[in-house]
């Protein structure tokens, strides 16, 4: 047979985008519930990485549910409102004004663990951060990235960089004002702040804009539940 | 098994006389992009090598079949398939190091050799000889990877996989870590010296 008539070329392409279809699709959904659950452990080690707990992915369920009392979605006044914390996805849940809240209680201390979602210089950034039961001095924090630079940007994930965020505070005099990022060796006047990356300038201004923007939206949560229980102590 | 004196040098050729990088120039770009540390230029330059004796194998097979207007596109197909396939692997299995890679799993597609390797060797040669022709070019891109990897992490972050391997002391003493090395321009310099040392030692490579 002719290889350079059209019809050979045509029918040529044809079979073999069709095969290859097949194979890929084969391939996707033989791997796909393997997938799932190294997705979902992988995200119940990034929460847990946020109350400061490390452990290996075959052990996070176990833990999760162990530490993990309950979770729920708060709308921008602060109330709960139906939906599924942990299967949320979190940048959507932003865009439609629901947040996410994980209730943790870590050596019989209650913390509050809140998602975060903004993007850094080649892609999303996402990460947890835990307040304690104040729900202002933050008690941990754990960043992820899809495709930031490896040994610059990258280095959001590394506890050198989340490590320092606990003890912070989110408001000052009953204030919002979020934790900075600022090139390391500077300060910031009126806020509490962390050292970003050296090098990784476009990223760490990226992790702080996230972070202002998404506790934003648990701002009432945060304070309105102050309130509530104030007025129950009067 | 034995392998004949054309088989051995096709496999090792690539390493030193004919490698990808340094003598062909090809791959430059990811090499650059993933060698601020070591590990992800491992495991980087195992998964080129994969995809590159596979996608060699593939198109050698296919190549007295494939019409000659759109070859391109059957190479581009085959490469494709391949990464999608390593990558859905990768997140099945090796969770975590997909996490690291990232992106780059996905920018094999567009490495230079492996177009390459297709083009110049496995659609005149058999499969055995393309099989082997991948894996040495694959490895001679991951050798240099590896190498410029284990500078740039060095001198960079003094740290190894991970580890750390400059002592305490030295900072002590006021050692610092050279920011630069974790650059990109760093890597270029790195690959540039690995060059002019390679040149210097196999003077028949010397351009005048």
């Amino acid at each position: 047979m002719n290889r350079d008539s059209n019809t050979y070329t045509i029918i040529y392409a044809s079979v073999m985008v069709v095969l290859v279809a097949v194979v890929l699709a084969f391939t996707s959904q033989s791997l796909q519930s393997l997938q799932k659950e190294n997705e979902e452990n992988d995200k119940r080690q990034q929460i847990l990485r946020s109350i400061n707990v490390q452990i290996p992915a075959d052990e996070a369920k176990a833990k999760y549910d162990e530490l993990i009392e309950t979770s729920f979605l708060v709308n921008e006044q602060g109330e709960k409102i139906e939906g599924d914390a942990f299967a949320a996805d979190v940048a959507k849940a932003f865009g439609e004004k629901t947040y996410p809240v994980f209730v943790a209680r870590v050596d019989g201390e209650t913390k509050y663990i809140m998602a975060l979602s903004g993007a850094g210089l080649w892609g999303p950034l996402w990460g947890y951060i835990s307040v304690n039961d104040d729900r202002n001095t933050i008690y941990g924090a754990d960043f992820s990235h899809a495709g930031e630079t490896p040994g610059l940007g990258a280095e959001i994930v590394m506890p050198s960089f989340s490590g320092p965020f606990t003890g912070k505070h989110i408001f000052i005099n009953g204030e919002y004002k979020s934790v900075a990022i600022v090139k390391p060796g500077k300060s910031v006047a009126g806020q509490d702040y962390v050292d970003g990356i050296s090098g990784g300038t476009i990223t760490s201004q990226g992790v702080d804009k996230m972070i202002y923007d998404s506790l934003q939206g648990y701002v009432r949560f945060l304070t309105s539940q102050n309130q509530q229980e104030d007025e129950i102590i009067k | 098994m034995r392998l004949s004196n054309k088989s051995k040098e096709i496999l090792a050729g690539p390493f030193s006389k004919n490698n990808p990088v340094i003598v062909q120039m090809l791959g430059i770009c990811s090499a650059l992009a993933v060698t601020s540390k070591l590990e992800p230029s491992i495991v980087m330059g195992i998964s080129v090598t994969v995809v590159v004796a596979f996608a060699n194998v593939i198109i050698s097979l296919l190549r007295n079949t494939i019409p000659n207007r759109i070859r391109i596109i059957v190479q581009l197909v085959v490469v494709a398939a391949l990464v999608t396939i390593v990558s859905e692997v990768l997140k099945a299995f090796a969770f975590d190091v997909n996490k690291q890679l990232s992106v780059f799993v996905g920018l094999i597609i567009t490495n230079c050799i492996l177009m390459g390797r297709l083009e110049a060797f496995a659609l005149g040669n058999g499969p055995w000889e393309s099989f082997l022709d991948g894996l040495g070019n694959g490895l001679g891109y991951g050798i240099i990877l590896v190498i410029i990897g284990f500078f740039r992490e060095l001198f960079g972050s003094g740290t190894l996989l991970g580890y750390q391997v400059v002592p305490d002391v030295f900072y002590q003493w006021g050692y610092v870590n050279n920011g630069l090395m974790i650059l990109p321009p760093m890597a270029l310099i790195v690959v540039a010296v690995i060059i002019w040392v390679h040149r210097s030692k196999n003077k028949d490579l010397q351009e005048n």
